[in-house]
C-alpha cells in the first residue's frame, strides 16, 4: 500500500509524561513523525497536539486505535478525513547584504510575510500558511544563505461548525 | 482520618481488597514497610529477587483473576522488574506496581538508587503514575486498580518519592469509592445488529472454526463460550493462552493450534470457511504465513481491545466489548437463527476433522532407556487427574505441557506465552499457590529455565509452599537445539548446559526435597511418591532423552496446511 501523509489531531491530558508516552508509541511501533506539535488549550487540563506522519491506510487505521488506547489521550481525529485547515509558522534568519535587500523585501510581500528583526547583516522573517506555501518561500530565496530556521510543524483545525472535544 | 501518605497507601490496598503483596524492601520505600508491619491484614511475600516478585503477583493474578500487588524500592528495585512487568503486559495481566522513588527534592539529580522508572516501564506497563503529591495518593490508587483490572487488564506502575509518605505528615484521607476517567471508558457491549449479523454468518457456515484465547479466561466467559459451542456443535481451538478457556477432553476440542498446535486444528482453520476469533490476537505463532491465513473464511473477531481488531489480519467483522456480554448477546441472537445451520453440512465437516484427527498428530515413540518428556507429562496428567494448577517455563516443556496436560478448567495453566519468559515458571507457582494453598500446584520446567529465577526456592521455605517442580532436565536449551538442529544444521551454538548443578541437592540445600527419576520403569511410581509429599516442596528431577523435538511444528512463515509431523509419523511432509 502506497504511503500518504496523515495529519493528526490529539487531545491529550496536561499531565507529567503525555508527550513521551505518544512520542514513544511511534517509535515502538514503527511509525514516523514528521512533525509534531504540542501546547495548551483553551481547557488547562488539556493539551492539543497535531502529528503529521507518513503511512499507508492500513497502518494509520491502527495507528488512530493505538493512540485513542492511551490513557493519557482524550479524543484524536484524523483530519485528513474531512475539509480542514492547517497553518504553519516559519521563523527565517537570513543573512543578506545591501544588493539582496530589495529582491528579497519584494519577496516577503509576494507571500505576504513580514520582516520582524533587522540587523545591518541579517533579515529575520516570519511567514505563516499552509506548509506548501512555507515551502515554496524557501525555496524562491534562492542563493540568500540561511543562518537559522525554525517551525512550528503544522497546525490544523476542522472547517464547519464542529469541533474536537473532550469526550 | 489523618493518615500518613504510607497510611495512605496501606489503606488503599486494604480498600481494594488486596489480601498479598509480592516485595522486597529497599530505602526508598522504608516508610511504606514501616506501616505495612502494623497492618496485620495484608500479607506480606518476601520474594529474594524483585523479578519473583513481578511474576508471582502474575501467576496468582492469573490464578484467581485478582490484581497481583508488587512493592518494591527505587532504583535497582524497580529495573529488575521490569521483565515480570512486560510479561504482564503481553499477556494482559493485572498488576499493580508500586515503587518508591527518591525524595522530590532528589528526582533528577542522579541521586543513589534512583531510575527514572516511569520513563522505564511506559512502555510495558498500560498505564503509569508518578504521584507529585500527598493529595493524589488515595485518587491514583483508586485509578490504577480500576485501569489495571477493566477492559483489557494490564500491568499499571505506581511511583511514589519517598518524602511523599513521610509518617510525619499527615493529611485527611477519604478512598474514592468510583473514579472517573475521561479518556478512559472500555467497551461493555457492541451493537445488536452487529451481533446478529455474525450469528447469522455463523449459523451459514458450511466448515465453521471457532479460535479463542486468553480474552475468554480474562473475561471470565469460559462458561459463555462452553454454551454457545455445544449449541453449535462446531469444533474449537485455543492458543497457547487460552488453554483451559474450553473443556479440552470434550469431542469437540481439536486441541491447540498454531506453530505446535495439532494437526486437525491447523488443518481446520486452514479449510474452514467461517472463523470466530474470541480473545485472541492473531499472534504470528498462530497464524503462521499471514498472507495465507485461513484463506477461504470469513472472519468475525470479538476482543474487548479495539486496537486488536484487523491489527494482523484483516475481518470481515468485529465485536468490540467483554467477551463475556458479546458472547452471551451472541448466543441468544444463534437460537434466533439456529434453524439455518446445515447439519448435513457441519456433519460432513466433523467426518473430515475426524480423519484429520485419526492421524493422531502427538503420538511419540516410548523408550524403554530414556524417559521421554511426553510421558512425564502425560503421567503427571494422571496423577494428578487433571486438577493441577501447572505453571512453566519457556521452551520445549512449555510446548509439551500445552499439548499433553488436557486443561478442562480455566486460569489453570499458567505460563508466559506472549513474551516467552524464561524464569517465569517457578515464581508463577508461588502466587499459583499462595492464591489456592489447597490445591495442587505444579511448575513444568527445564533445567536451563529453572535456573533463571532458582532463589525463590528460598522464598518456598520461608512461606512453606509445597510446590511440585517437574524438570525435564535434557541438558540442552531444548527449544533452542531443535531450531539449530532443524535450521543450522545441527551446529548447537551455545545450547549445551554444561555444568549444571546437582539439582536434588541443590533442592536440599534450600529446604526441600529432591528426587531424580532417570528410569522410565520408574517414572510413574517415583513421579506419584513425589506428588504424595503434601507438605514439602520436592523438586522432581527427571533425566529426558536429550534430542527429542517438539511436533507438530509449523516452520516460522509458513501456512497452517504445512506442517511437519513427529518422525513416528508415516507422512513426515506435508504440503
Amino acid at each position: 500500500m502506497d504511503e500518504k501523509r496523515y495529519i493528526l489531531s490529539l487531545l491529550v491530558e496536561n499531565e507529567f509524561g503525555s508527550l513521551s508516552r505518544i512520542s514513544g508509541l511511534f517509535s515502538a511501533r514503527g511509525y514516523n513523525i514528521h512533525c509534531l506539535n504540542v501546547a495548551p488549550t483553551d481547557d488547562e487540563s488539556i493539551s492539543r497536539m497535531t502529528i503529521v506522519t507518513m503511512c499507508n491506510e492500513q497502518k494509520i487505521n491502527q495507528l488512530m486505535r493505538q493512540l485513542d488506547k492511551l490513557v493519557d489521550v482524550v479524543n484524536v481525529q484524523d483530519l485528513t478525513q474531512e475539509t480542514h485547515i492547517e497553518r504553519e509558522m516559519l521563523l527565517l534568519k537570513l543573512k543578506c547584504n545591501k544588493n539582496q535587500r530589495e529582491e528579497l523585501k519584494r519577496l516577503v510581500d509576494i507571500f505576504r510575510a513580514r520582516i520582524i528583526d533587522v540587523t545591518d547583516a541579517t533579515y529575520t522573517i516570519e511567514l505563516t500558511g499552509a506548509t506548501e506555501k512555507i515551502l515554496a518561500f524557501i525555496n524562491s530565496i534562492g542563493k540568500i544563505r540561511i543562518v537559522e530556521m525554525v517551525r512550528s510543524g503544522a497546525l490544523g483545525i476542522s472547517r464547519g461548525n464542529q469541533g474536537l472535544e473532550a469526550k | 482520618m489523618k493518615l500518613s501518605g504510607s497510611e495512605i497507601i496501606i489503606q488503599a490496598l486494604k480498600k481494594e481488597g488486596v489480601e498479598y503483596i509480592f516485595g522486597y524492601p529497599g530505602g526508598a520505600v522504608l516508610h511504606i514497610y514501616d506501616a505495612l508491619f502494623k497492618e496485620k491484614n495484608i500479607k506480606h511475600v518476601l520474594v529474594r529477587h524483585e523479578q519473583g516478585a513481578t511474576h508471582a503477583a502474575d501467576g496468582y493474578a492469573r490464578a484467581c483473576g485478582r490484581p497481583g500487588v508488587v512493592l518494591v524500592t527505587s532504583g535497582p528495585g524497580i529495573t529488575n522488574c521490569v521483565t515480570g512487568m512486560a510479561t504482564a503486559h503481553m499477556d494482559s495481566i493485572p498488576m499493580i506496581v508500586i515503587s518508591g522513588q527518591v525524595s522530590r527534592q532528589y528526582v533528577g539529580s542522579d541521586a543513589f538508587q534512583e531510575a527514572d522508572a516511569t520513563g522505564i516501564t511506559r512502555p510495558i506497563t498500560k498505564h503509569n503514575f508518578l504521584i507529585d503529591k500527598r493529595e493524589s495518593i488515595a485518587e491514583v490508587f483508586k485509578k490504577a486498580f480500576e485501569i489495571a483490572t477493566t477492559g483489557r487488564p494490564g500491568p499499571v506502575l505506581i511511583d511514589i518519592p519517598k518524602d511523599l509518605t513521610d509518617p510525619n505528615i499527615k493529611i485527611d484521607f477519604k478512598y474514592p469509592s468510583k473514579v472517573k476517567i475521561r479518556s478512559y471508558k472500555p467497551k461493555k457491549n457492541d451493537k445488536q445488529e452487529k451481533i446478529d449479523q455474525a450469528a447469522k454468518i455463523l449459523c451459514s457456515a458450511k466448515k465453521p472454526m471457532i479460535y479463542t484465547g486468553g480474552g475468554i479466561i480474562l473475561g471470565n466467559a469460559h462458561k459463555h463460550l462452553y454454551k454457545m459451542v455445544k449449541k453449535l456443535n462446531y469444533p474449537i481451538t485455543n492458543t497457547l493462552m487460552g488453554l483451559g478457556g474450553f473443556p479440552a477432553t470434550d469431542a469437540q476440542f481439536l486441541g491447540m493450534l498454531g506453530m505446535h498446535g495439532t494437526y486437525e486444528a491447523n488443518m481446520a482453520m486452514h479449510d474452514c470457511d467461517v472463523l470466530l476469533a474470541v480473545g485472541a490476537r492473531f499472534d504470528d505463532r498462530v497464524t503462521g504465513d499471514t498472507s495465507k491465513f485461513c484463506p477461504n473464511a470469513k472472519i468475525i473477531h470479538i476482543d474487548v481491545d479495539p486496537s486488536s481488531i484487523s491489527k494482523i489480519i484483516e475481518v470481515d467483522l468485529s465485536l468490540v466489548g467483554e467477551t463475556s456480554l458479546i458472547l452471551k448477546s451472541l448466543s441468544k441472537a444463534i437460537e434466533l437463527h439456529s434453524k439455518k445451520i446445515s447439519k448435513t453440512a457441519i456433519k460432513k465437516w466433523w467426518k473430515q476433522i475426524e480423519k484429520w484427527r485419526d492421524k493422531k498428530c502427538l503420538k511419540y515413540k516410548k523408550s524403554k532407556t530414556i524417559i521421554k518428556p511426553q510421558e512425564v507429562i502425560e503421567t503427571l496428567y494422571d496423577i494428578t487427574k487433571g486438577n493441577a494448577f501447572v505453571t512453566s517455563d519457556v521452551g520445549q516443556h512449555q510446548m509439551w505441557a500445552a499439548q499433553y496436560y488436557k486443561f478442562d478448567k480455566p486460569n489453570r495453566w499458567i505460563n508466559s506465552g506472549g513474551l516467552g519468559t524464561m524464569g517465569f515458571g517457578l515464581p508463577a507457582a508461588m502466587g499459583a499457590k499462595l492464591a489456592f494453598p489447597k490445591s495442587e500446584v505444579v511448575c513444568v520446567t527445564g533445567e536451563a529455565s529453572i535456573l533463571m529465577c532458582i532463589q525463590e526456592l528460598a522464598t518456598c521455605l520461608q512461606y512453606m509452599l509445597p510446590i511440585k517442580i517437574v524438570n525435564l532436565n535434557n541438558r540442552y536449551m531444548g527449544m533452542v537445539r531443535q531450531w539449530q538442529e532443524f535450521f543450522y544444521e545441527g551446529r548447537y551454538a551455545m545450547s549445551y548446559m554444561e555444568a549444571l548443578p546437582d539439582f536434588c541437592k541443590l533442592s536440599s540445600s534450600f529446604g526441600h526435597v529432591g528426587i531424580q527419576i532417570d528410569k522410565p520403569s520408574e517414572l510413574r511410581t517415583k513421579l506419584n511418591e513425589a506428588m504424595k509429599i503434601k507438605n514439602r516442596l520436592v523438586f522432581i528431577d527427571v533425566i529426558t532423552d536429550q534430542e527429542e523435538n517438539v511436533y507438530p511444528m509449523i516452520k516460522s512463515g509458513k501456512a497452517h496446511n504445512e506442517m511437519h509431523l513427529s518422525p513416528t509419523n508415516e507422512d513426515t511432509e506435508l504440503a
